[in-house]
């Protein structure tokens, strides 16, 4: 068998080659055009959403926002419980507005942008509290931790296009973000408020 | 020679502003040159902290100033030497006041609320909007006016040495505790 093999003319491998390679392409791209079509009903309009995190540090409170991420996020109104998103957040992106502080984030033991340059959420269903407020259940997955977050949203329509805003409160800590001497709550506090605004186009 | 203090209120005040005030420079000069640590978050805290209760102190010390005044200069004092000493402290409050305003408006710039002892319900209004340019100029304002009151506090310590040694004339012991518990 091995003789075969190895002996084979170079002109019969080829076409093998390439119709595995077309398959495997045209695999990936039918899994590409699925992955569209689940999502085809909504595309978020990411030049008007926006991602942002509030925090304290000594009762004085900070904000800071994400000016890179991508989502794709399917949301009926009347069916909450249909609710899927996936926001891939580029944590290079944080602006703190100081320079400074932007390199200070992404050292080792804040965000850790180097091990750790995307950081995810993933939302599956989801419930209607009262009208136009909604809750949903999602995975966090931040430094290389994931954690179970609960997403609290209003839906309403702006302009024509769909806007979700909400936010989800979080522990830093179970994330290790701000490590080490970090960790100390009473200097930046453990709670930090993760907000949102997801506009669908229209 | 009889000696008429201030009262011992002005005395008590007068004494913790020093107090404060060294050690809010002293926090303000070290904080600076620190690395990002939750050390230097909690300086640039303190420090804050600092500066509005000095703020708080000179106010009181200027409304109680008004219902009982300072205890007359001697009158063997050379005029100019009164004109200087006059000049000498409105100044000196005036930068007691400018400096931790300075201060505020310097942190509001930079986009870091004042929020005194870190209590939420205590948090000063932002005067101005977050802008970076901005904050580094009035950064520069806060240091600017540091070193002029460092220069007005030097010669404030030396008038009151230069009549305690030279003309030992007991302008300082206004100043001082009755009892000389140093002693």
């Amino acid at each position: 068998m091995n003789d075969r093999i190895s002996h084979a003319p170079p002109d019969e491998q080829h076409p093998m080659m390439n119709l595995m390679g077309v398959a495997k392409y045209a695999f990936l791209f039918l899994l590409g055009l699925a992955t569209q079509f689940a999502f085809a009903a909504q595309t978020v309009d990411l030049e008007r959403s926006e991602i942002s995190f509030g925090f304290q540090q000594q009762g004085v409170p900070g904000v800071g926002k994400f000016n890179k991420f991508s989502a794709q996020a399917t949301f009926v109104p009347t069916k909450p419980e249909t609710t899927m998103a996936r926001v891939d957040i580029d944590m290079t992106s944080v602006d703190l507005g100081d320079k400074g502080w932007n390199q200070d984030i992404q050292t080792a033991s804040w965000f850790a942008t180097r091990q750790f340059p995307v950081s995810s959420i993933v939302v599956t269903g989801g419930k209607m509290l009262a009208p136009g407020r909604y809750e949903s259940p999602g995975k966090l997955t931040l430094k290389g931790g994931v954690h179970d977050v609960v997403v609290s949203f209003r839906s309403r329509i702006e302009g024509g296009a769909l806007v979700l805003e909400g936010d989800v409160p979080l522990k830093r800590v179970p994330f290790k973000v701000g490590d080490g001497a970090w960790a100390d709550t009473s200097v930046v506090a453990n709670e930090v408020s993760v907000r949102f605004k997801l506009v669908f186009k229209k | 020679m009889t000696v008429h203090r201030y009262p011992t209120l002005a005395i008590l005040l007068h004494w913790f502003n020093a107090v404060l005030l060294i050690g809010s420079f002293a926090l303000g000069l070290r904080m600076v040159g620190m690395d990002f640590s939750p050390e230097k978050i909690n300086s640039y805290a303190y420090h804050k902290w600092l500066g509005v209760t000095i703020f708080g102190v000179v106010v009181v010390r200027c409304i109680y100033r008004q219902f009982k005044p300072p205890p007359a200069l001697p009158s063997n004092m050379a005029e100019w030497q009164k004109t200087a000493s006059r000049l000498s402290h409105r100044l000196l409050y005036l930068l007691l006041f400018a400096l931790p305003l300075s201060g505020w408006i310097y942190s509001s710039a930079a986009g870091v609320p004042t929020v005194p002892f870190g209590q939420p319900s205590l948090q000063l209004p932002d005067l101005l909007q977050r802008d970076p340019e901005l904050a580094s100029a009035l950064k520069q304002v806060h240091f600017l006016l540091t070193r002029l009151l460092l220069v007005l506090i030097f010669l404030h310590i030396a008038a009151a040495l230069k009549h305690h040694l030279w003309d030992k004339d007991g302008v300082m012991h206004r100043m001082l505790p009755k009892v000389k518990f140093w002693q």
